[in-house]
């Protein structure tokens, strides 16, 4: 079985800082990671992998320091790690995205035809979720998001039973391969790399793909030109109202503070102050 | 849209943009009707009451799109799509609709717009909407932008004005699609306010065939298994929520924020890097990538107001944030704040609560 895992790295969002005099983010220094819920997509591949037999390709289309992020992913058990990087790609759109990266995993399958293809959920960044639907259209692969278990893969019947986070419940699905899986946060826990792959990560030569290798010819289909969106300002959210109306701490006792602004609460809205009276009884 | 842009910004800003004939066609702003178990998402009728708005500004219809297997459901749906602002409905309806699933969902709304061309398309950004948005727009080939906190018209441009949060950063950005139709975009459940109902509008029903049968589609359902819904927080729809950040320091001290919640009957919600540390489960994370609110009172403690908190729940109608920054970015949307420590605030808080509703009840 051959499994391709997309993935992104990313700004570590948890250690990324506002500048608290122009509110700019500081991203100097902030670390790169592997976009967090790509890794409950790998960890399923991995399972998988170690069940069924088969090998593990990992991608990434992003500049040439995303080979870190491919690096820990061998160490994780990945096999493979394809980086797909070119200047043209630049100012990519989800759909210009999904593009290349459809291409690249068509690509891949030529050597080794593909049965599952899994991506992460969304990423911590961008935050869309629309690249891996994206990837599984223009693929013609199933599409199965929000995966919280893998219930069952049959390799002789090409079928996969899954449960899919719905709205209000869950839905158990069954479909065939070749399908895309994105999988829910919180459905695995990844795995520690082991020394082997440690090592084997250190020294793993990855492939490097630019545009054509790809298998992309069309530049009007990806980077700016492939991308129907465009950013056209960035501004500060508005104030809501005004500024907050600040209590006076003057008097320090956080007794006569709590009271004060009980008293306004209530004066100033008294419906909600109802609306909590009524939770007394 | 969008993975961010760090690299060039389109300049959209010169100038008018000319749309072909062929795509000024594309007339109309449509909301997918979003349907489970026989229930409306309400995150449906939220983007009817933001598209009547957008329709209003252009001068077109505002349209209701219904998929679901026949019977007596979608017919209702359709109605009360009307009653929330919809001139009319495009109605597809199929045995093989009768639950969601991505391949045929596709296809109809795919053939849906196809035949009636909209020029805008909005859908709620749950895991249907964005399991169908994300592969209707590579379908069509055209811009979807997700997750948006504002909807706007860019008159100059007669186009779609989608706003969301920019990365990690206390910003906001608009996105267009400029010469692609139709301008598709996402909205989280509760960003937007739910319209007035009004049960005496009527509207008329465009039918459409589907043209798929059982045989032809891959996936199957096997099984719903609905979700037990007394284990779930339910923040979304709580009337009073209170809310802790990593100002709260450990697991220890955010006990404060329960006894709090504890008092007044209300949910406890939580910053990201909360949840991140493990003190609160995930449903419990407000903001971007957790939860939208709208309660009539939002107590946060000890969170600083990013902006990816503040787009989850400045929807509140009464905000009371306290923080020992007197800076802290939450005091620039807060209705009150106290700049204090959080650790003393909120057992006074807790302690003036009690007695409060002490003496309603003896006044009965
Ligand atoms: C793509 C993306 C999505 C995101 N989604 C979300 C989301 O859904 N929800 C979310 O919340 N965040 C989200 N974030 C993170 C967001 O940018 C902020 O980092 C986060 O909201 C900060 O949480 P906080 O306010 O608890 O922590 P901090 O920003 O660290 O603020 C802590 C605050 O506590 C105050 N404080 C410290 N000690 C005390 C005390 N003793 N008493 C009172 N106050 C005290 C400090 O003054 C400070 O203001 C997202 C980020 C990204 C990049």
């Amino acid at each position: 079985m051959h499994i391709v895992v997309c993935i992104k790295q990313v700004p570590d969002s948890a250690q990324i800082r506002v500048h608290p005099v122009t509110n700019t983010i500081m991203r100097q220094g902030v670390p790169a990671i592997v976009n967090p819920y790509d890794l409950f997509s790998l960890e399923e591949a991995l399972r998988l992998k170690d069940v069924h037999g088969g090998r593990v390709t990992v991608i990434t289309m992003g500049p040439p320091q995303a080979e870190a992020a491919l690096r820990k992913c061998i160490a994780f058990g990945a096999d493979e790690a394809i980086l797909v990087t070119d200047r043209a790609f630049a100012g990519a759109d989800t759909l210009a995205t999904s593009y290349a990266l459809a291409s690249a995993i068509t690509q891949i399958g030529k050597d080794q035809a593909v049965d599952m293809v899994f991506a992460g959920k969304q990423t911590i960044d961008g935050d869309t979720a629309q690249v891996g639907p994206g990837i599984a259209k223009r693929m013609d692969l199933q599409l199965l998001t929000y995966v919280s278990q893998v219930d069952a893969l049959d390799l002789m019947t090409r079928t996969v039973r899954v449960q899919r986070r719905a709205e209000g419940g869950v839905q158990v699905l069954t479909t065939k391969l070749p399908c895309l899986v994105t999988m829910l946060e919180g459905s695995n826990e990844m795995r520690f790399a082991s020394m082997d792959n440690m090592f084997r990560a250190a020294r793993y030569q990855l492939k490097v793909w630019d545009r054509v290798a790809a298998g992309i010819d069309d530049v009007g289909k990806i980077g700016l030109k492939g991308s129907p969106t465009v950013v056209s300002k960035v501004f500060a959210p508005q104030a809501r109202t005004q500024r907050a109306e600040i209590i006076d701490t003057e008097s320090g006792e956080p007794r006569d503070i709590a009271l004060t602004l009980l008293s306004k609460l209530f004066t100033q809205h008294p419906k909600l102050g109802e609306a909590i009276s009524k939770r007394a009884t | 849209m969008s993975e961010e842009k760090r690299v060039p910004v389109k300049k959209a800003g010169k100038g008018k943009y000319e749309l072909s004939e062929q795509l000024k066609a594309y007339k109309g702003v449509w909301v997918f009707v979003e349907h489970e178990r026989g229930e409306v998402h309400p995150v449906s009728w939220e983007l009817l009451g933001e598209g009547r708005k957008l329709a209003d500004t252009l001068g077109v219809p505002l349209s209701g799109v219904v998929l679901g297997a026949p019977g007596l459901a979608t017919r209702r749906f359709c109605e009360e799509a009307f009653f929330h602002g919809a001139d009319n409905c495009y109605l597809m309806e199929d045995a093989v609709l009768n639950n969601y699933r991505n391949q045929p969902f596709t296809k109809g709304l795919t053939d849906l717009v196809n035949a009636y061309q909209p020029e805008i398309l909005l859908l709620g950004a749950t895991t249907q909407g964005r399991d169908l948005a994300g592969s209707v727009a590579t379908t069509l080939k055209t811009g979807l932008t997700a997750d948006c906190t504002e909807l706007n018209i860019d008159m100059e441009n007669r186009s779609l004005a989608a706003s969301r949060p920019t990365f990690g950063g206390s910003l906001l950005c608009t996105i267009l699609t400029l010469n692609y139709r139709p301008q598709m975009a996402t909205v989280r459940p509760r960003v937007m306010a739910l319209p007035d109902r009004d049960n005496r509008r009527l509207g008329s029903i465009v039918e459409h065939p589907l043209g798929l049968i059982e045989a032809d589609i891959v996936t199957k359902v096997l099984e719903y298994i609905p979700d037990n819904r007394q284990d779930k927080p339910q923040l979304a729809f709580a009337d009073i929520i209170v809310s802790g950040g990593r100002g709260m320091k450990n697991p220890d001290n955010f006990q404060l924020i329960w006894d709090l919640a504890l008092m007044l009957g209300a949910e406890v919600g939580a910053s990201r890097p909360v949840v991140q540390a493990g003190w609160v489960e995930a449903d419990r994370q407000v903001g971007q990538s957790g939860k939208t609110v709208r309660p009539k009172l939002y107590i946060a403690a000890g969170i600083s107001g990013a902006v990816q908190h503040r787009v989850g729940m400045e929807g509140a109608d009464v905000i009371i944030a306290i923080n020992n920054d007197p800076n802290a970015p939450i005091f620039d949307f807060a209705t009150y704040g106290i700049v204090g420590n959080a650790m003393t605030i909120l057992p006074a808080l807790t302690q003036a609560f009690k007695q409060r509703l002490a003496m309603a009840k003896m006044a009965g």
